[in-house]
């Protein structure tokens, strides 16, 4: 039972941990320019700045 | 004028003509000494592009970051320094891309927060329905679960769901109280209603410790209705962005002249009447004004319709969207962009009124139809099973199913899903719808009613056949024309290409040019000019000094396409008119090109929208086209109306819809969608109708189980997900048996 509850319990931290992870991507800005960092990843001059 | 490339590395994208530099730096935004710049670049489609982009702007002295959107074509740039923005739009204008200055404006920034409210609430209801449903499985099927384990399942599925609905649901529940306040109901209502009920029964159920939990059913339906409100708040933001866009193409700044008699770049919105502003021959006039000084022509084409100049004087006043063709001239603005705009879209709304308001949606004619009678057959449920002996609570219990079941969730999706797909097809073919209901009234259509000038026709002239003499003659002709921005100049001189200048050449307002030709004196202008005589009025004469003079004629060219439409049109069961403000003369000539039998020229503003009003009180549907000021009233009072890219502001808001693009063809395309979406969203609400026939009986039974209920939701949403998808499907060309 105790087992049964632990593991509940990690499968809402999982779901937590991804909301807050798409929540961290949507906020920097990672779906801002999905064509430009298609492009940007052949591109050897750019550097992140 | 030189040979067009396409400026992209890939040729990905089609060559656009760059655009003359206007002066940005009424745009640019200063922040603790760095300044910034935001631009729409055109043309850049490719990482070739990007870089090519990047790395010359970066070049440039004191640039930080000069970072282009690829997605969103917006370049901006970051500077600190006595760098002139100036510098940077004529850089990024000599690699060959279009460019202007923006100003991203209240609306758009709103519509994006809206839309990331939108996105975070469908982020929890996804986790959400993920969790509960991770719970919801060993409910379904286990069924030796112990008492104990099946409680633990529900309090933490109600642990989960009960924020989420909170968070999640809120777009519903503010929607639905607010249609409630207006006393008038909308699909959110029911949705509202389903999800909260089934909320407070699961809790019941949990609480008591009872047969079934619905935590499931309610994280889910927010899930599926959230993402097809995602969906269609962000393609509202792109088709609004996009219109936009092609808007700042034409009027970003205007020249203010200071009380000190300096000259100064100002942004159009920040204009204020009784400032004094300089219009450089062509350059489009953003406001009414009245003209202080300066003699020269007026291009009234957006106006009024007319192709030919207009002579214009001091004192006398210019509307919005005139161009100012051979002379700079002085004028005081007589109001302010958005006063104009405002005063203009009030009468135009006044106009149109019965319109927008007599039109109900289908979803809307759907809720109203579907909302008293589920709703009483639940009530009815509930009284027929405590007549026939059942507890309160199990009377209850039936009754909050059939309100879960048939939840609206494929109703809901119905309408929006159909619109969302269609509308991002027409979308990528460059048209911009602005509400997706235009679409249910662009379907209806029976009737189609052309402008001539700038609609039917490109707007701007070309060179027509010519005589042996003019042959001969155009390569000095030209040489004159390329210092006029009359149309016919800029016609003649696109006709012969780039080429030398004639000396002391010195333009004389509504008459022509005159200069030297290796030192001959040449003159090229009107029949009066010339001393020839007129014949029509749509020439321009040439002549060396003590010469015969040789005309030129000049035709409004009729767009590609344009007999095509309406050709196909007239297949699709849809009268095409032509209704102009210009001559009867160059309306039957471009009627007689495009292949229109019925036309009107001459007609004002207030003719066309009678005339628009009175086909729609005769029962016809109306489809408006146009682009001018004087289409305006007309395309705010038919059933539903389309403008070019090209159009007036005012214009461009009456619309329905805006495409870019020169090819007529845009009109029969999007006919022909809106007539597919509207088919679409019929067998739609017909699927819908069918299931709530199939689930009620079901659910009065009293059989609904969380898993019953579970798979016909899912099952229903998605069969009209799949529905509206066929839209998106490459449809053969009705265009290939065509000559």
């Amino acid at each position: 039972m105790n087992v049964f509850i632990l593991m509940l319990l990690g499968i809402v931290g999982f779901a937590l941990a991804g909301l807050a992870v798409f929540g961290w991507a949507l906020k920097s800005g990672q779906f801002e320019d999905p064509k430009g960092a298609a492009a940007r990843i052949l591109d050897e001059s750019d550097r992140p700045r | 004028m030189t040979a067009v490339v396409s400026a992209c590395p890939s040729g990905l994208s089609a060559p656009s003509t760059p655009t003359p530099a206007q002066d940005p730096s009424a745009f640019v935004v200063q922040k603790d000494g760095v300044k910034s710049l935001d631009l729409i670049v055109k043309g850049a489609s490719c990482g070739g592009c990007l870089s090519k982009i990047e790395s010359n702007v970066g070049k440039l002295a004191g640039v930080r970051i000069a970072r282009l959107n690829l997605s969103t074509g917006r370049l901006r740039v970051e500077w600190s320094g006595q760098l002139k923005p100036r510098t940077i739009v004529e850089m990024v204008a000599s690699l060959g891309y279009g460019v202007t200055a923006f100003d991203p404006g209240k609306a758009d920034i709103e519509s994006a927060r809206a839309e990331r409210r939108l996105i975070t609430a469908l982020t929890f209801a996804g986790v959400g329905t993920a969790a509960v449903m991770f719970m919801s499985e060993p409910l379904w099927f286990g069924s030796d679960l112990t008492a104990d384990i099946r409680n633990t399942l529900r309090w933490i599925s109600a642990a989960v769901a009960l924020p989420v609905v909170i968070v999640s649901g809120q777009p519903f529940f503010s929607s639905a109280l607010a249609s409630i306040r207006a006393r008038h109901l909308n699909m959110d209502v029911p949705i509202s209603l389903a999800v909260i009920l089934a909320l407070a029964l699961s809790l019941y159920e949990t609480v008591v410790g009872g047969q079934h939990a619905f935590f499931d059913a309610s994280v889910m339906l927010l899930f599926f209705l959230l993402i097809g409100r995602v969906l269609d708040a962000r393609l509202r933001r792109r088709a609004y962005a996009a219109a936009n866009e092609l808007a700042s193409f034409q009027t970003a700044t205007a020249t203010r002249l200071t009380s000190g008699g300096r000259a100064e770049a100002v942004r159009v919105v920040d204009i204020r009447p009784g400032d004094v502003l300089l219009v450089a021959a062509g350059e489009r006039l953003a406001v009414n004004a009245e003209i202080v000084s300066g003699k020269s022509e007026a291009d009234l084409r957006l106006v009024t319709g007319e192709v030919l100049p207009v002579a214009t004087t001091a004192g006398q006043t210019l509307h919005a969207g005139a161009v100012n063709l051979s002379a700079p001239i002085q004028v005081r603005a007589l109001s302010a962009a958005n006063d104009s705009l405002m005063a203009d879209i009030a009468r135009l709304l006044e106009a149109g009124e019965q319109k927008k308001s007599a039109y109900r949606r289908l979803a809307d004619k759907a809720a109203e139809l579907y909302i008293p009678q589920v709703h009483a057959t639940a009530a009815l449920g509930f009284v027929a099973w405590l007549m026939f002996g059942a507890t309160a609570a199990q009377a209850a219990y039936v009754a909050v199913t059939v309100l879960i079941i048939t939840c609206p969730c494929a109703l809901a999706l119905a309408a929006p899903l159909v619109q969302v797909v269609a509308a991002s097809r027409l979308f990528r073919e460059g048209i911009y719808l602005s509400s997706g209901d235009a679409l249910e009234r662009l379907a209806a259509i029976d009737h189609v009613v052309l402008d001539k000038t700038g609609t039917l026709t490109l707007g701007d002239p070309v060179l027509g056949a010519i005589s042996e003499e003019a042959r001969t003659a155009r390569n000095q002709a030209a040489m004159l024309a390329r210092a006029s921005h009359h149309p016919f100049s800029r016609a003649l001189v696109k006709a012969v290409g780039a080429g030398p200048i004639a000396q002391n050449i010195c333009e004389i307002p509504g008459q022509g040019v005159v200069g030297t030709i290796n030192g001959r004196h040449a003159k090229f202008g009107s029949a009066s000019f010339l001393g020839a005589t007129a014949s029509g009025g749509s020439e321009l004469w040439f002549a060396f000094e003590g010469d015969t003079p040789v005309a030129f004629h000049f035709d409004d060219a009729i767009r590609p396409d344009a007999a095509k439409t309406v050709i196909e049109l007239s297949a699709m069961g849809i009268e095409v008119e032509l209704l102009s403000g210009d001559g009867e003369e160059r309306v039957a000539r471009a009627a007689k090109a495009a292949g229109v039998r019925k036309w009107r020229a001459l007609a004002s503003p207030q003719s066309k929208a009678a005339h628009v009003k009175a086909l729609e009180t005769s029962g016809q549907k109306v489809l408006m086209v146009g682009d001018g000021l004087n289409d305006a009233g007309a395309l705010a009072s038919a059933h539903a109306s389309i403008a070019p890219g090209g159009a007036v502001d005012v214009s461009r808001l009456a619309s329905d819809c805006v495409f870019s693009g020169d090819s007529l063809r845009a009109i029969a395309q999007i006919i022909t969608t809106a007539r597919a979406a509207r088919a679409r969203m019929r067998e739609n609400f017909a699927f819908a109708a069918l299931y709530n026939i199939v689930v009620i009986p079901v659910a009065l039974a009293g059989w609904v189980t969380p898993l019953i209920a579970a798979i016909a939701m899912s099952a229903s949403s998605a069969v009209v997900t799949l529905n509206a998808l066929r839209i998106a499907a490459p449809s053969r060309s009705r265009w290939a048996g065509l000559p």
